[in-house]
């Protein structure tokens, strides 16, 4: 009986054992390999670090300004995010805390906006831009973070559930605007719900392709996704060199996500169970 | 009675709050679907004005093998993904829900980790490890004894499919394990402590009890995996579309024939074709999904 017990209990840490090695090898792989020349990764199975990163890395950055790239990806996220969230916790706060007319309509449209292909309106998306002068430019990136549904749902259910009107009340006791109340006395507060949107956000406009790609022209102003799928075509042949672009896509995700786990995989937890 | 507008009443306020999702979505969502559809009514080349030609596109859209092909590699992919993507996350999700198991955390990280990746990032490489000549794939199995000759995985339609459909599968499958212990948290201890008094073995617990009541979750995953899958763009666009396009999935085409080929007109019938695609296969697997309740 005890024994049984043991077998299956190794048997499921060899299971577990396993999927751990197929979800690391690839990026194992893929940064033992930005550090061979291209006629030993063209030949050889490689399991050590190599000393040709150095090479690689300068063959790739003579060509593709990629960390002005990765600039643009940080400059574009971490604004795009900004604005996601403090719309996102300003409409999802109108939401809970006013009885306006239609309010019960209004938010069922804003969930029903959840249900449309992000892809349906990008043709139109592209020539609506082009109308408006904003081709070329970080503004169509920007704007679209100004609605984001599931962000005022998140933000709606946390405003209903944590922010008293006690506080709202005391609040208009003591003189202060509408707008007021929620800078000075709701947005600290939201803080968590923050985080969790906050996160979510940043890793999908690290991760946004296709509208960048359409959007943008000049390389100067282009992101890095974009980049690393220009690489893959600049660099057809030179293997190093399209390594280490992947290693600069992936590294500071891994380090982002070393540091931030335990938050990433509770919001996940929490955001699918409130969806 | 209160007056209407009393100065106590702010409700109004609220507008304002809301106002900014709606002018946004007026103009980067709406308009631009509107413009789609008005686009998908013309034949427009991106230089002069556009012509209305009426459902032309669509009927042209009607008559496209490519269209067809591309639906169907799209679900082909996307069924050779689901089905081992939800099997493995839902034994993970029941194994990192036992007690004894130790170092959950790390465990959910690593499996959590690809989900976050930027998708043409791991387009770009895996297209690098099963490169016919040169990728690692291919030394591994031959350095182990698996295989004499490398394999041209690119050149063969299946091997193709099962190589996009292993890398999404890679990719998401950690978030639904995710998504699966969530909802297996959910689940009350006392429901457990109940089957274990009755002398319930842990097969019968799993089969009984765990999974009728995880059936909600595994219907929203579900769910939400036909209108994602049927999207499939990044990775795969990095994959290429495969021998005679048996890769090529439905974005990708729309992305082809608007921004490669300046056909916004079609593309624009494309993208509503997509459009009405998924609201069909949406609608079917929440249907099924109700009829079996």
């Amino acid at each position: 009986m005890r024994s049984g017990l043991t077998v299956s209990r190794t048997f499921v840490y060899l299971f577990l054992a396993a999927v751990t090695f197929v979800c690391l090898v690839p990026f194992y792989s893929m940064m033992i390999t930005s550090t061979h020349a291209n006629a030993d990764i063209a030949s050889k199975l490689l399991l050590w670090p190599g000393a040709e990163l150095a090479n690689n890395y300068e063959r790739l950055t003579e060509a593709v300004n990629i960390w002005r790239g990765f600039a643009n990806t940080v400059f574009i996220s971490v604004t795009a995010t900004a604005l996601n969230v403090y719309f996102a916790a300003l409409a999802g706060y109108g939401f809970s805390k006013y009885r306006f007319r239609y309010r019960g309509g209004l938010f069922l449209f804003v969930l029903g906006t959840m249900m449309i292909p992000g892809q349906l309106g990008i043709i139109g998306f592209y020539k609506v831009m082009n109308m408006m002068n904003l081709l070329d430019t970080y503004w169509p990136l920007l704007l679209m973070s100004l609605y984001n549904a599931f962000g005022i749902f998140l933000m709606r259910q946390f405003a209903d559930a944590s922010i008293p009107d006690e506080i709202i009340e005391s609040g208009r006791i003591d003189g202060c605007g509408e707008l007021q109340i929620f800078h000075r006395l709701v947005l600290p507060l939201m803080g968590p719900a923050i985080a969790t949107l906050a996160i979510f956000s940043f890793i999908g406009k690290w991760n946004d392709f296709l509208t960048p790609m359409i959007i943008l022209f000049d390389n100067d102003k282009q992101t890095l996704p974009v980049m690393i799928a220009s690489v893959k075509s600049q660099f057809s042949s030179d293997f190093g060199a399209q390594y280490v672009g992947i290693v600069i896509s992936v590294v500071p995700l891994l380090v982002f996500f070393s540091v931030m786990s335990r938050k990433i995989i509770s919001g996940v937890a929490a955001g699918a169970v409130k969806g | 009675m209160r007056p209407v507008h009393s100065k106590i009443d702010k409700s109004f306020y609220g507008y304002f709050f809301i106002a900014p999702f709606f002018i946004g979505f007026a103009v980067v969502g709406l308009a631009p679907i509107l413009y789609t559809f008005y686009l998908s009514l013309t034949k427009w080349d991106g230089f002069s004005d556009p012509v209305y030609v009426g459902a032309a596109n669509y009927t042209r859209l009607l008559h496209d093998s490519f269209f067809y092909q591309t639906i169907g590699s799209t679900l082909v992919i996307w069924v050779m993904s689901i089905v081992p993507q939800l099997i493995l996350a839902l034994a993970l999700a029941l194994i990192l829900n036992e007690r004894f198991v130790k170092g959950k955390h790390f465990f959910r990280a690593i499996f959590y980790f690809p989900h976050i990746v930027t998708p043409v990032t791991l387009g770009v490489l895996f297209s690098l490890m099963f490169d016919w000549q040169t990728g690692s794939i291919n030394k591994m199995l031959e350095s182990i004894g698996l295989i004499h000759d490398p394999i041209n995985w690119f050149n063969n339609p299946w091997w193709s499919r099962i190589i996009v459909a292993s890398v999404i599968c890679w990719q998401y499958f950690g978030f639904n394990m995710i998504v699966f212990i969530a909802g297996l948290q959910s689940i009350s201890s006392e429901v457990y402590e109940a089957a274990a008094v009755d002398g319930a073995t842990k097969g019968t617990i799993i089969r009984k009890i765990t999974l009728p009541l995880l059936r909600p979750v595994f219907l929203f995953t579900f769910i939400t995996s036909v209108i994602g899958g049927l999207q499939l763009f990044d990775a795969p666009l990095m994959l290429g579309d495969g021998p005679g396009n048996s890769t090529r999935t439905m974005i990708m085409y729309l992305y082809e024939t608007a921004f490669k080929n300046f056909d916004y007109s079609y593309g624009s019938a494309i993208a509503y074709g997509i459009f009405i695609v998924v609201m069909f296969f949406t609608a079917i697997t929440a249907r099924a999904s109700r009829l079996k309740d």
